[in-house]
């Protein structure tokens, strides 16, 4: 080999493992910055006063973040609710009621869904979903509301998800072996008995990642929530009353962050929650994934 | 002597859009025998295999026609009762599928959709038909943990006693020794010859020697028809047609 | 007993069946009435003029500096995620091609990294940005765009590499090329319909996110000329104007919606056909 082509070698070898070293380092990168960046609000008060404190006066210095712990859960929930039964169940239908043509044309459907910007949902969500829930919804039920609600953001981060954790289903019912259906069958089972007991419980750590991983991005969502969920800090289990999640916070209030002491320091601490959180149901359920995978 | 036919196919055809699979099929399979359905792969004998129990009806893509008698039934008529027609059958395929259950429930799922809940009886079912493919002695102990902790071969026997679980009249098998090492092989094809007794036999194979010693009615099959049956030691060593006479020869 | 399993299992499919088709109907739903309401005020003017003077009062002008601004941001952080992102994957498919335990490890360590929420990233770009003494500008916004979108150009393009059958490796090995030349040489070729499917799927995410730019890239009437000025992007733009109280500006909104879900499906459109055709020229 020449020398210059060994010098081209060295270095795309060099670029290559660098690239590679920086990429996987970023969390890492990430979460320690974030975590010096917060360090000052520890010193102002404990992490559990930080967590389950209910009382945010910034101004005030202090910093309670359990109303966005909580907003936060609460639509995450309410989105897993609407979307979870719905996903399942047409997961299942594309894979085995339905036809060949009906699944080559939904693939990509699924797909270019996923691929719309959360603005464009939360438009949405403002257009309808909101004017739903304030002038039918919430009448309804003898209740006054403006329709941005913790129940708007869970059914735009339903809807926002539904593509998302549906693509993940129906790749993990195609795993399934045809021939475990044509086995139950055999044996005589109905068609849905073969769904029940071959393809729901081999795809069952498939089903549980596939809806971890939607929570997971569902509780990371910013603008769709934060467009039609409210924004106002206060702990309430009726779902007709405005919320705050964390990222909603962080977003609305970077401008501020600078000139409050300490602001910039408790926002830095909600995206280390955010992150931590986040990470770790990533890191949990792409392990099942991996686990079922190699066997 | 007058032989009884278990099942009886006339004019079957199999099409995908324009392509025949199966041309006019005509074929009589006799009952307490092995037959086997002999010839290269992509001839249609899979096929064949899956259209006696209805398995043709998962790809909505194939086109059948014909008729299949079965206990003097058409099977192939459009029908609401398929499942029972099923449970006459049990279907051992090229890859053991244990169910994602115990071994246990492996052997007593056909039961159960039967409707069967009575313990002793799935108990001795369990304990009967695992002694009939020869597994009990090895899986007694752990009746209860998941079938993947057992070997191919081992598998494979269980998915035959969750077969005969449901008291099936035949034994549809696709080339069931393709995945085996050659000892399960020969312990698959002994329990076959045993078994024969009881029940009747269709086995799809490709390997020559296999349906040399396994045949008791020999069906050659070629580009989705049946060139030639009959008994096989006829049958392999005097060939009609030139597409047998060039398998014979290039199998041995 | 046959009765009853008859209508469980009638039950069940007309139950899925109903699921699917009313979620196709709602995410039809929503696209239409997207474009519903934008299409009125969607004009030449939206596209090709940036905001003037009375803009946000109702009067004359278009987002063309968001649209100009999202498409160097994206633009910008596809190159860098680039650099960045094709030879991290090269190398997962080359080098570590013999410890496989490995490549599962950096796998998934990728595939949790691509579900940080875009929030974080603007958080920790913000912060950087402040450290280093920059204000909000394009580059700011393009470098955090970047870090988002990187993970997803490696998994994208890896999971075409990954199928490259490994016989192709070794008879590249065998004729005596090193591993840097199989991944630049061989896999890359091989992989080529890998690489436009990632670089088109992470453009179409880097132009839709909005949490990343919301406090690096900043907001300006302006076209930015210049890598330290600051940029509007699409979303962002589309999320200020719904704020409004003047019906105007919120149906403006409306249209600018349109052009970002137009760019979007564009991009994922054309990603589809064009991997589907590099793949196909690959079989030859």
């Amino acid at each position: 080999m020449s020398r210059r082509k060994a010098i081209i070698q060295y270095f795309s070898q060099g670029w290559m493992m660098i690239a590679l070293f920086v990429i996987l380092l970023l969390p890492l990168i990430i979460g320690i910055a974030l975590t010096c960046k917060s360090g000052p609000i520890f010193r102002l008060c404990g992490l559990d006063e930080l967590l389950f404190s209910s009382i945010w006066k910034p101004t005030g210095g202090q910093f309670g973040f359990l109303p966005f712990i909580l907003s936060s859960l609460y639509v995450t929930i309410l989105s897993f609710i609407f979307s979870a039964p719905v996903c399942i169940l047409a997961a299942i239908y594309l894979t085995q009621f339905a036809s060949k043509r009906l699944i080559s044309f939904m693939l990509p459907v699924i797909d270019i869904l996923a691929g719309i910007p959360s603005v464009v949902y939360g438009m949405w969500g403002i257009l309808i979903v909101v004017p739903f829930v304030g002038e039918s919804l919430a009448p309804f039920f003898n209740v006054n509301s403006s329709g941005y609600t913790i129940l708007s953001g869970g059914i735009v981060l339903a809807v926002m998800c539904i593509p998302y954790v549906l693509n993940m289903l129906i790749e993990s019912f195609k795993t399934v072996p045809n021939g475990l259906v044509e086995a139950t069958l055999s044996l005589g089972a109905t068609k849905w008995e073969s769904i029940k007991h071959s393809v729901l419980r081999k795809c069952s750590t498939g089903i549980i990642s596939a809806f971890g991983l939607g929570l997971a991005k569902a509780f990371g969502e910013t603008l769709a929530v934060m467009m039609v969920v409210g924004n106002v800090v206060q702990i309430s289990g009726n779902p007709l009353e405005a919320g705050y999640p964390l990222p909603a916070l962080i977003a609305n209030n970077y401008g501020e962050m600078l000139s409050i002491p300490m602001y910039d320091s408790a926002l830095m601490l909600a995206s280390l929650i955010l992150l931590v959180i986040v990470m770790l149901i990533n890191l949990f359920f792409r392990y099942l994934i991996y686990k079922t995978q190699k066997r | 002597m007058k032989q009884d036919n278990a099942i009886e196919i006339h004019n079957l055809n199999v099409c995908v859009d324009d392509q025949r699979i199966l041309k006019n099929i005509n074929l009589q399979i006799p009952s307490h025998k092995i037959t086997v359905l002999l010839g290269p792969s992509g001839c249609g004998k899979t096929t064949l295999l899956r259209s006696l129990n209805r398995l043709t009806d998962l790809y909505k893509e194939l086109k059948v026609t014909g008729q299949i008698f079965i206990d003097g039934e058409d099977i192939l008529k459009p029908r609401n009762d398929i499942y029972e027609i099923r449970q006459k059958m049990g279907l051992l395929s090229q890859k053991p599928y244990p169910l994602p259950l115990s071994i246990y429930k492996n052997v007593t799922y056909g039961i159960k959709l039967k409707g069967v809940k009575d313990k002793k009886l799935l108990d001795y079912n369990v304990e009967k038909r695992l002694q009939e493919v020869g597994l009990w002695d090895e899986v007694k102990d752990r009746l209860h943990s998941s079938p993947d902790t057992l070997s191919i071969g081992q598998q494979q026997r269980l998915c035959l006693a969750r077969g005969l679980a449901v008291k099936p009249r035949l034994i549809l098998a696709d080339e069931p020794t393709s995945a085996l090492d050659p000892h399960s092989s020969k312990t698959i094809e002994d329990l076959f010859k045993k078994l024969k007794d009881q029940y009747t036999i269709v086995v799809v194979t490709h390997i020559l020697r296999q349906a040399k010693r396994l045949a008791d009615h020999a069906v050659f099959m070629h580009f989705g028809e049946v060139i030639e049956q009959g008994s096989p030691d006829e049958m392999f060593s005097n060939p009609q047609s030139p597409e047998l006479k060039k398998y014979l020869i290039d199998g041995n | 007993m046959r009765r009853r399993k008859r209508i469980e299992e009638l039950f069940f499919k007309i139950l899925t069946g109903l699921a699917c088709y009313s979620l196709i109907l709602v995410l039809g739903y929503i696209i239409l009435i997207i474009f519903k309401k934008g299409i009125n005020m969607l004009t030449l003017d939206m596209i090709i003029t940036a905001p003037t003077g009375g803009y946000y009062y109702g009067g004359e002008g278009g987002v063309l500096n968001a649209i100009m601004g999202s498409l160097y941001i994206a633009i910008g952080a596809t190159v860098i995620a680039m650099i960045f992102g094709v030879p991290a994957a090269l190398f997962i498919n080359s080098h570590l091609q013999h410890k496989p335990r490995m490549q599962g490890f950096i796998r998934y360590l990728l595939d949790a990294l691509w579900g940080i929420p875009s929030i974080v990233y603007g958080a920790f770009g913000f912060m950087v940005m402040i450290m280093m003494g920059m204000s909000a500008s394009l580059l700011a916004g393009i470098i955090t765009v970047a870090f988002l979108i990187t993970p997803i150009v490696i998994r994208t393009f890896d999971e075409v590499l990954c199928t490259i059958p490994r016989g192709l490796h070794e008879a590249a090995l065998s004729l005596g090329s090193t591993r840097t030349q199989l991944a630049f040489k061989v896999l890359w070729k091989q992989g080529f319909s890998g690489f436009i499917t990632a670089v088109l799927l992470a453009f179409g995410r880097g132009i839709g996110d909005a949490a990343s730019v919301l406090f690096t890239a900043g907001y300006t009437d302006l076209v930015p000329q210049y890598l330290d000025e600051p940029a509007a992007t699409l979303p962002l733009a589309i999320f200020f104007q719904l704020g409004s109280p003047i019906p105007e500006v919120r149906n403006r909104a409306y249209a600018a919606g349109i052009i970002l879900t137009v760019i979007v499906l564009i991009i994922s459109v054309s990603a589809r056909l064009m991997s589907r055709k590099f793949s196909k020229t690959n079989l030859n």
